[in-house]
């Protein structure tokens, strides 16, 4: 039991890690095009990754579902391929990732559209190219947004319970998260078992948050 | 040498305009350029970046051509030898005064430079500080240094002291023109007051509706040719105070007051917060030091 209990931290803390990295490696480049991009159809992008926000989590599981279904022309090419999403641990981040992507991007963008465009020219004219100016000047000086942008991801993906219900099933130590480990053991009347879940989620989030305000409070002051 | 012959469409609050610039700057020279605000004074600067692109023309620095719409080449401000003071510094606020210098090195030359180019705006007591501890005048100094920092064929500045105080602009506008005449750096300056452009400029360039209406010295812009005073100076009319028959105003010359009686058709020409042109003839000045 207790064995089942420390898999089941593991994988919801392995999930949610892998899922906020891979959502930092695509939300700052898609934060920037939100912010700078002049083209016409931005709204519909912006639309698109705002979604997740007011679908039912539910929704969007079931879609990916029959997207991953071997029935399903993108099921089918996967399966062909040999790898198979639904109700596994690979289905699960991708889930994660686009339920997750509004609680990630949100943040980056409102940072980003902060910084005076001045602030980009500088650097232009100081001879630096637009990649070494994020990397050095932009990403820098928008680290809260990053940092807000990360703990609220993580923090989301520890939380999720409909997508995965619906894509990941209740499989320990391929699918078996948290959330739905709690979901579970209510369901069997083992509340003891729920509560030493549900307490642990409570601790850790609160640590993280903690910690994370606590570091960006000092990190405002002036002098280094 | 730099020449320019530059044309743009330019949106004002007036409609849009059809932009023509047709400038040589000297080498080393301090050109001001002086007009309203919507006149095209800022674009024409950033167009010498490539921070806006021209609709045509050419831009050719030192026999190097910048821009040639013809041709279609327009070398991204990357490649141009410019440095830049933005209106509002543009420093970078998790860099030091230091680490903002150091970022624009490109060589160890240049890094080794950059303790003297802070000691030179006087800031060698601030260099680990960042930006936002700043006052307005020590962040505008710090932009300056880091703009200079490449050795750029011209030092392009936007404003760069509309943000201070006035004791404080003076100031810096005694530092500029010192650091001008020691590095002989080739200088545009955008700006709209009379007193600086005066103080900094070799000549001065009267931007109007995306033309450059006049080229000329400051004295020689300021002053009709008219005019055979001894003693000239350029105030700002602060009041115009009605005493039957006459008039009397008050002008801020630098940082005096000076009070004039005019007659009412001579105030009738004049407006507050406008400048004017005190002349005195018949007498010399007497000049006694200060202790």
């Amino acid at each position: 039991m207790e064995s089942e209990f420390i898999s089941t931290m593991v994988l919801t803390f392995k999930l949610a890690s892998i899922t906020t990295l891979i959502l930092l490696f695509i939300a700052i480049p898609l934060a920037s095009f939100l912010v700078f991009s002049k083209m016409r159809f931005k709204s519909i992008i912006e639309t698109v990754v705002s979604m997740p926000l007011v679908l039912p989590p539910s929704v969007l599981g079931f879609y990916l579902l029959l997207a991953f279904s071997p029935a399903s022309a993108i099921g089918s090419f996967l399966t062909e391929h040999g790898i198979r999403l639904a109700f596994s641990f690979e289905g699960l981040v991708i889930g994660s990732v686009l339920f997750s992507l509004p609680f990630m991007v949100h943040p980056i963008q409102s940072a980003l559209a902060q910084v005076p465009p001045s602030i980009f020219e500088a650097a232009y004219t100081l001879g630096k190219s637009k990649l070494e100016t994020m990397l050095r000047v932009i990403l820098p000086s928008i680290r809260h947004g990053l940092i807000s942008g990360i703990v609220l991801a993580f923090a989301h993906t520890v939380g999720e319970f409909g997508v995965i219900l619906m894509i990941g099933g209740n499989i320990p130590d391929e699918t078996r998260v948290a959330s739905i480990a709690i979901y579970d053991e209510v369901e069997s009347l083992n509340y003891a078992m729920a509560h030493q879940y549900a307490l642990t989620l409570f601790i850790v989030t609160f640590s993280i948050l903690l910690l994370v305000y606590t570091l960006n409070k000092k990190s405002l002051g002036g002098i280094r | 040498m730099i020449v320019i012959n530059i044309t743009k469409r330019l949106d004002t609050a007036e409609g849009s305009i059809n932009a023509h610039f047709d400038l040589a700057i000297n080498d080393g020279e301090f050109l001001t350029l002086f007009g309203p605000s919507g006149a095209g004074k800022t674009t024409l600067m950033r167009m010498i970046a490539g921070l806006e692109k021209p609709d045509g023309g050419t831009i050719e620095v030192d026999g190097e051509v910048w821009f040639d719409g013809s041709k279609k080449i327009n070398l991204p401000p990357q490649k141009r030898s410019i440095g830049f003071v933005f209106q509002d510094y543009a420093l970078f606020p998790t860099m030091s005064v230091r680490e903002n210098l150091l970022f624009a090195a490109e060589n160890a030359q240049q890094r080794h430079n950059v303790d003297e180019l802070i000691e030179l705006v006087e800031l060698s007591q601030l260099s680990n500080r960042l930006p936002a501890t700043l006052s307005g005048g020590q962040k505008q100094r710090v932009a300056l240094a880091r703009a200079l920092v490449r050795h750029p064929k011209i030092l392009l500045l936007d404003e760069p002291l509309s943000a201070l105080d006035p004791s404080m602009r003076q100031k810096l506008q005694d530092e500029l023109s010192l650091i001008h005449d020691r590095l002989g750096v080739t200088t545009l300056l955008v700006s709209h007051d009379i007193a600086e452009t005066v103080k900094l400029s070799d000549r001065l360039a009267q931007v109007e509706s995306g033309h450059i209406k006049r080229l000329c010295s400051p004295m020689e812009f300021f002053s009709p040719q008219s005019l055979s005073g001894k003693l000239q100076l350029i105030g700002e009319v602060l009041k115009i105070e009605e005493d039957t028959p006459v008039f009397i105003v008050t002008l801020l010359v630098g940082s005096s007051i000076v009070r004039t009686v005019l007659s009412s058709s001579e105030a009738s020409e004049l407006t507050i917060g406008g400048h004017a042109i005190i002349s005195t003839k018949a007498f010399n000045p007497i000049l006694i030091p200060l202790p």
